[in-house]
């Protein structure tokens, strides 16, 4: 069975034919178009390495089928950074010490940046805690992460205003 | 995974007649069935998509003061909709007690009335389930059982639903709307899922082809709004299963409770209205007391499946809690650790 489908990854369109419905968006990014930055973790929806955007709101790709998301808008970590400069939720990981190994770190900062979008959390530690309880770190580097996504948040309003003003 | 057949239909009716083939099932976010595939545990020969589906993503307020929810709106945009959360405060603090926000963000409506038990035996392949496969026998029986149900269970399965927005969902009285090759019906959400009984294999009351196109919300689950807690304990703070949750919604007036609502979650194969208990709170002042024998009514019939005996107490107090901090008025804001009886809010 071949399936087309079309979807615009990282500001990129890229028509795609699949050889078989099983693909998941995630499989489909690190197996098929080398982009081996989303990670694959538990592969069950259960540890969010996996964190993509997907027209704009954060999800699991290990639980999402690549066929049922044709026409998606679909941003990854190797999307986000700007030419050379960095996201400001990437610099502000390095800035709060927010991983040690780094491998759930893409899935942290695509789930800060969505979290960061949503608007939910506001500036209150305990619910930015909560709002990124779906990315576990085996590292144990919460304390920097909750930190860094809680800087980025506050920069990024700043950066905004600055704009508008 | 098995493969299978990958079709999206256009149409609701085209949707019915793929579905009605037999080992198809339907497919919205998949967040629990793609997981199920994957393990092995749900093997369908065609997935037929859903998302696509035209009108079914919208919240609805009819003439009559219903609610109309689409089954394809998403667990999140329900939640984060002010004036749903404002209105059907438990509901709210239901959806973000459950899952992850990457989660929330994909599950649908429909999709989570439709997940499966979270029984660890139901989910590995290689264990006796009668729910998987009638007549295997329950390996949960005599295995780790201390999550398992306590109200309803039969010893051909002990599974609980795990389901967070069902639970004041059955409290508020909710309507499934559902397309099949018979038309549209309806049923009220309290019907939809079903007790183990002697067929624990069919775990709700829709037939091949069945489509949940809507739920509904009757007009006077809105007189709760001000009165209305939904909390659940858990095994970690966040992003676990309840162990067990009590949704409690009440209409107080002239310092009586006028009507009560109770349901629980985690202690049966599906979400437990506790109508014994809503006829002792009724009228009665809400204090202390009242609230007491309310949870010994609500788990008068429970009993341990196995090393669960806990359970029966927790539940109890977990619906003290639930009943004590509706009574205490629903807070503004939904409290930053939702569900929780950890968070700080007014009147814990």
């Amino acid at each position: 069975m071949n399936l087309p489908l079309s979807l615009t990854i990282n500001g990129v369109r890229r028509d795609i034919v699949l050889d078989d419905p099983r693909v998941t968006l995630l499989d489909l990014l690190r197996e098929r178009l080398d982009l081996t930055g989303t990670k694959k973790g538990c592969d069950r929806g259960q540890c969010g390495a996996c964190t993509i955007l997907v027209d704009g709101r954060r999800i699991n790709s290990c639980l999402a089928l690549a066929v049922s998301h044709d026409g998606a808008e679909i941003t990854t970590i190797e999307g986000v950074g700007r030419g050379g400069e960095l996201h400001p939720v990437q610099a502000a990981f390095i800035a709060h010490d927010g991983f040690q190994c780094g491998f759930c770190t893409p899935g942290q900062i695509m789930s800060g940046i969505g979290l960061i979008q949503e608007g939910q959390a506001g500036d209150d530690p305990e619910r930015v805690r909560e709002c990124m309880s779906g990315n576990l770190c085996r590292c144990g580097a919460y304390q920097g992460i909750t930190e860094a996504v809680l800087e980025a948040q506050s920069n990024m309003t700043a950066s905004k205003q600055r704009r508008s003003a | 995974m098995m493969n299978f057949d990958y079709v999206r239909p256009a149409s609701v009716a085209d949707a019915i007649a793929a579905a009605s083939e037999k080992g198809a099932s339907y497919l919205a976010s998949g967040t629990n069935l793609l997981d199920l595939m994957k393990g092995g545990v749900s093997r369908p020969s065609r997935l037929v998509d859903v998302t696509r589906l035209p009108g079914l993503d919208r919240i609805e307020h009819l003439s009559d003061g219903s609610l109309r929810i689409g089954a394809l709106v998403r667990n999140a945009d329900l939640a984060h909709d002010a004036a749903f959360a404002r209105t059907y405060p438990a509901v709210a603090e239901a959806l973000l007690s459950g899952a992850s926000a990457q989660l929330r963000n994909a599950a649908t409506v429909g999709g989570n009335l439709m997940q499966r038990t979270r029984c660890a035996y139901f989910y590995d392949a290689g264990s006796a389930c009668n729910r998987r496969w009638p007549g295997a026998g329950c390996d949960a029986l005599k295995g780790e059982n201390r999550l398992h149900a306590v109200l309803g269970w039969s010893e051909g399965c002990i599974a609980t639903h795990p389901s967070d927005f069902c639970v004041p969902l059955v409290a508020l009285d909710a309507i499934v709307e559902i397309e099949g090759k018979g038309g549209r019906r309806e049923l009220p959400l309290e019907a939809l899922h079903r007790l183990p009984g002697e067929t624990p294999e069919r775990e709700t009351a829709l037939e091949r082809g069945d489509l949940i196109v809507a739920l509904r919300l009757p007009a006077g689950a809105q007189g709760f709004a001000r009165h209305a807690r939904y909390i659940k304990v858990r095994e970690r703070t966040s992003y676990a299963f309840a162990v067990v949750s009590a949704a409690a919604a009440l209409r107080i007036e002239d310092g009586r409770i006028r009507d009560a609502r109770l349901a629980l979650g985690g202690v049966a194969a599906k979400p437990w209205r506790a109508r014994e208990a809503e006829q002792v709170l009724a009228g009665a002042a809400p204090d202390a007391a009242v609230f007491r024998e309310a949870a010994r009514a609500a788990l008068a019939g429970a009993k341990p499946s196995g090393d669960n005996a806990f359970k029966i107490e927790l539940a109890q107090r977990i619906v003290v809690r639930a009943l004590t901090l509706a009574a205490a008025g629903t807070p503004d804001r939904i409290a930053a650790l939702p569900g929780s009886p950890f968070s700080s809010v007014a009147g814990a």
